[in-house]
C-alpha cells in the first residue's frame, strides 16, 4: 500500500447495488497525485463519451489527495468530479470541512458512483460497512435540516454531505453541502447527484493512515504550522477571511455590481468582512487541521426571516451584495442561508438572479413571466427568485438552467450580458481592464471559476503576490488608466493554472499559500516524510500541467462543436466601457481577446481552436489520451 | 498542571485530535483521540471542547482500582488490572475516555500537553492547577 494513502477505491454502481473495493492503483498515484488528478483521469476513462450528464452512465467521482488527513496545515480538502451539467464538458469542485478526511479514516482514497438508484437513497460508509439506505425521510427538505437530522440519526462523529431541492432537480448550479457551511459549489455537481437520486453521504472513518515515517511527518507537520504563524497574513488575514478583499476589490474597480454592469459598489463598506465581525459573527470555522479558518459562523437578520449560517466570504459578497446589489450585510447573509439550505451555488445563483432581473430592467423578461416585479438591491426580489429556481417553478424553471441556456431560451439579446464562460456563471471579479484575469477566466478547464488561476496581483500591482500583501497596501480608488494587453499575461494565467490546482491533487488547501504566502516548497518535505516519495515542486508541477492537459481533453471530446469560441467571455466585457468608478471607459477589445487567447493557446501546444495536440500530450506524459482524441476525430 | 478549554476560540479543525493521536499512538487517526470537539450546529452554532479535567472520578468508580493517580496527579489505568467492565466509559464526565475497536481496555488523557501545544488557536492551554484554581 502507498505510504499517505488510504489504499483503497471504493465502488459502488446505485443501478445494481453493486459494492466493491480495489487497491489504489500505484500507477495513477505516481502520474496524478490524487485529488483532481484521480478525478479526471477516471472521468476520462470512464465516463463513456457523449453521454448526458444525467445519464446512469454519468460517473460521479469523490476524491481526496495524498496529503488529506494528515498532520499538516489545512488538510482537509476534497475533489469531486463529473460531466458538468453546466457546461457539457469537464466538471470538478472542490470542497473544505472535514469530509474528504474521514473517508480517507474509513479505508479510501476515491469514492466512484455510477448508474442510479431506484429510488431516493442515501449512502452509508462506517469504514468496511458500506450501505445504501432509503432516504424517504429526507428527501425534500434542505441541506442544512437534513446534515443536522442525519448527524442525529447516526451520530455526531459521522461526516454528512447532501444536496438541497435544488440538486434534486437539476438545478444546473445546484451544490453539494456539508459541515453546516462548506460547499462543493460549483459546476452544477449536486445536480449529478440529485440525478442519481443520493440524497447524502453519511461517513465514519476510525483507521489510521499509513505514514513512510510517522516521527518525521509529526515533526515536519509541527514546523509548518509554526512556519505558518510567522506569516503576517496569520493574524492580518485570517480574522475576516475571505471577506477581507472586499474594500480592496471595490477600490481597484474590478467588483461585479448590478450584473457586471459596473465595477464598483458605492455602499461596499457595508457588506464587507469588517461588517461580518462587528454584526454577525459568533465564531470562527475551520476545516480540518487548518490555522487560519476563511469560515465565519453567524446569524443573520433581516425583515425576510433570520437564519443561521457560515459566511458570507467574499464570492458570495461580490455576487449577491455587489451583483444583486443587496444593501445590508444581513441581507447578503440571508441570502447565503438560502442558498445553503436550497442546495445552491451562491456564486453562480447570484449571477443568475442579477441576469433576471437585468432582463425584466431591459423589457426582455416580463412581470408576467416572472411573475412579480424584480429589482436590485431587494432581499424579496432574491429570496422569491431563489426559491422558484431550486423548485424549478415558473420562472424558475427557466433560470434553473443557468444564464447560457436561460439566454439562448429568450434570446433578446440577453446573451450579452448573460455572463459565464461555457456556460458555468463568472465569479466575483470583474475583469474588463484586468486582461491577466479576463484570460485566467476565459481558459479556467471548468468555466468562469477564479480558483484555476488568480492573477490579479499581476493586473493591479505588476507583480505575483499573495492576496493578504495586496489587501494591505490597499486601493487607491483613483481613476486607473487603460491596462496594456500583453503577452506575459498568458504566462502569469499559466503559471497560476499550473500551481493552484496542484494544491487539490494533493489534497490541501491553497490558501495557505495564496493568502498567507506559505511556501510551496514546503510541501516537498511534507509529501516525502508522508510518502516516501522525493517529488521536488516543479515535479509536482509538472503533473498538475499534465492534469490541466487531460481536462482540456475531456471537454474537448465531449462538447460539440468544440472550439475557441468556448473560451471567449460575454459580449458585454468586450464591447461595454466600465461606466464608473476606478476603471470607468475601459473594456478589453474583441481583437484583445483574440490575441490573448492565440498567446494562450500557442504556449498550452493546443491548435488555433483550443485542442491539445498530440505532441503536446504526449510530452504531457498522455500519449493514451492523444490516441483517444484522435479516435475521436478531433485531429482529423 | 491542567488542560483548560477557552471554547470561544475553537474553530473545531480538530488538530488537537490528530496531535493526540499521533503523540500516544504514533498513528494518523483522529478517532483515537482523548479528547472531544463538539460542534453545535446550526444553532447556536458554536463548539465546545471535552476535556480530561483529571478530575478523578474514574477512579473512583473502577471497580477493581485499575485507575489511580501518579505523583503528579494524573489519573493513569493499568492495563493488567483492568477487568474491561466500562464503568469509567460510561461515567466519565466529559465523556473523554475511549474504548477502541479492536480493544475493550479504555484509554485516557496523560496530560501530554500535545493538544494544547497544536492548537493554532489557544482554545487549548496547559496551565498550572494553581493558576486555574486562582481565576
Amino acid at each position: 500500500m502507498p505510504y499517505g494513502y488510504a489504499g483503497k477505491v471504493l465502488r459502488i454502481d446505485l443501478s445494481t447495488g453493486s459494492v466493491t473495493t480495489e487497491p489504489l492503483s500505484e500507477e495513477l498515484t505516481e502520474r496524478f497525485i490524487g485529488g483532481r488528478g484521480f478525478v479526471a483521469k477516471t472521468m476520462f476513462d470512464e465516463i463513456p463519451a457523449g453521454v448526458d450528464p444525467y445519464s446512469k452512465d454519468n460517473r460521479f467521482v469523490i476524491a481526496s489527495g495524498p496529503l488529506s488527513g494528515h498532520f499538516l496545515p489545512a488538510s482537509g480538502k476534497t475533489h469531486f468530479g463529473t460531466k458538468s451539467p453546466a457546461t457539457g464538458g469537464y466538471a470538478d469542485s472542490n470542497m473544505g470541512g472535514h469530509f474528504g478526511p474521514a473517508l480517507k479514516y474509513a479505508g479510501y482514497d476515491m469514492m466512484v458512483l455510477t448508474g442510479c438508484a431506484e429510488s431516493p437513497s442515501y449512502l452509508f460508509i462506517d469504514d468496511d460497512r458500506v450501505e445504501i439506505r432509503s432516504a424517504d425521510a429526507y428527501w425534500g427538505q434542505g441541506s442544512l435540516v437534513v446534515e443536522k437530522q442525519m448527524k442525529e440519526d447516526l451520530g455526531e462523529d459521522f461526516q454528512v454531505l447532501t444536496i438541497g431541492p435544488a440538486g434534486e432537480n437539476r438545478v444546473r448550479f445546484a451544490c453539494i453541502s456539508h459541515d453546516f457551511g462548506r460547499q462543493a459549489g460549483r459546476t452544477g455537481v449536486g445536480a449529478v447527484l440529485g440525478s442519481k437520486n443520493i440524497k447524502a453521504i453519511a461517513v465514519r472513518g476510525t483507521g489510521s493512515l499509513p505514514v513512510f515515517d510517522v516521527d518525521a511527518a509529526f515533526a515536519a507537520g509541527k514546523a509548518a504550522f509554526q512556519q505558518v504563524y510567522t506569516k503576517p497574513g496569520f493574524t492580518g488575514w485570517t480574522p475576516e477571511g475571505t471577506a477581507g478583499i472586499t474594500d480592496w476589490t471595490n477600490e481597484v474597480g474590478v467588483f461585479p455590481t448590478r450584473n457586471f454592469q459596473t465595477s464598483h459598489s458605492d455602499h461596499y463598506k457595508a457588506i464587507n468582512g469588517q461588517e461580518i465581525l462587528k454584526q454577525i459573527k459568533i465564531t470562527d470555522k475551520g476545516c480540518y487541521c487548518c490555522p487560519t479558518p476563511c469560515g465565519k459562523y453567524g446569524k443573520a437578520v433581516t425583515a425576510m426571516g433570520s437564519a443561521y449560517m457560515e459566511g458570507p466570504e467574499y464570492e458570495t459578497i461580490a455576487l449577491f451584495g455587489g451583483s444583486c446589489l443587496l444593501e445590508t450585510i444581513h441581507e447578503v447573509a440571508y441570502a447565503n442561508y438560502l442558498c445553503d439550505e436550497l442546495g445552491l451555488d451562491t456564486i453562480s445563483g447570484g449571477a443568475v438572479v442579477s441576469w433576471a432581473i437585468e432582463c425584466l430592467e431591459k423589457g426582455i423578461l416580463t412581470e408576467e413571466q416572472t411573475g412579480r416585479p424584480l429589482a436590485f438591491g431587494d432581499l424579496e426580489t432574491v429570496d422569491y427568485l431563489l426559491r422558484k429556481i431550486a423548485a424549478r417553478d415558473g420562472i424558475g424553471d427557466l433560470l434553473a438552467e443557468g444564464v447560457k441556456i436561460a439566454s439562448e431560451k429568450i434570446g433578446g439579446g440577453s446573451d450579452r450580458f448573460a455572463i459565464h464562460v461555457k456556460g458555468l456563471e463568472w465569479t466575483g471579479y470583474e475583469s474588463r481592464n484586468a486582461p491577466s484575469m479576463m484570460l485566467a477566466y476565459m481558459t479556467a478547464d471548468v468555466g468562469a471559476h477564479h480558483n484555476r488561476a488568480w492573477v490579479l496581483g499581476h493586473d493591479v500591482a505588476g507583480s505575483a503576490t499573495n492576496v493578504h500583501d495586496l489587501i494591505t497596501a490597499g486601493g487607491k480608488g483613483e481613476k486607473l488608466p487603460k491596462a496594456p494587453v500583453t503577452e506575459d499575461s498568458a504566462d502569469f494565467v499559466i503559471e497560476s493554472q499550473n500551481t493552484r490546482p496542484l494544491f487539490d491533487a494533493l489534497g490541501v488547501c491553497r490558501l495557505q499559500f495564496m493568502e498567507l504566502g506559505f511556501e510551496p516548497e514546503n510541501y516537498e518535505k511534507l509529501f516525502y516524510v508522508i510518502t516516501g516519495k522525493m517529488l521536488s515542486w516543479q515535479e509536482m508541477l509538472k503533473v498538475s500541467e499534465r492534469i490541466w492537459q487531460l481536462t482540456r481533453a475531456f471537454s474537448a471530446r465531449e462538447i460539440a462543436p468544440f472550439g475557441r469560441h468556448l473560451d471567449f467571455p460575454p459580449p458585454r466585457f468586450y464591447t461595454e466601457p466600465v461606466p464608473s468608478g476606478p476603471n470607468a471607459g475601459h473594456h478589453v477589445t474583441r481583437e484583445e481577446v483574440d490575441t490573448l487567447l492565440d498567446w494562450y493557446y500557442q504556449k498550452r501546444g493546443w491548435t488555433d481552436q483550443g485542442v491539445p495536440t498530440r505532441e503536446t500530450l504526449e510530452q504531457a506524459g498522455l500519449p493514451e489520451i492523444a490516441d483517444a482524441l484522435e479516435a475521436a476525430g478531433l485531429y482529423s | 498542571m491542567e488542560l483548560r478549554a477557552i471554547h470561544e476560540r475553537c474553530s473545531g479543525c480538530g488538530v488537537c485530535k490528530l496531535a493526540c493521536a499521533l503523540e500516544n499512538y504514533r498513528e494518523v487517526n483522529p478517532s483515537k483521540a482523548l479528547l472531544r470537539i463538539e460542534g453545535r450546529f446550526p444553532a447556536p452554532g458554536d463548539y465546545r471542547v471535552h476535556l480530561c479535567t483529571q478530575c478523578g472520578e474514574c477512579a473512583e468508580v473502577c471497580p477493581v482500582e485499575a485507575i489511580t493517580p501518579d505523583e503528579d496527579g494524573i489519573y493513569r489505568i493499568d492495563e493488567a488490572t483492568c477487568t474491561e467492565c466500562g464503568t469509567c466509559f460510561e461515567t466519565c464526565p466529559h465523556g473523554v475516555i475511549m474504548v477502541g475497536k479492536t480493544s475493550a481496555v479504555p484509554s485516557k488523557c496523560i496530560l501530554c500537553g500535545e493538544c494544547a501545544r497544536a492548537c493554532p488557536r489557544g482554545a487549548i492551554q496547559l496551565v498550572e492547577t494553581e493558576e486555574k484554581e486562582g481565576v
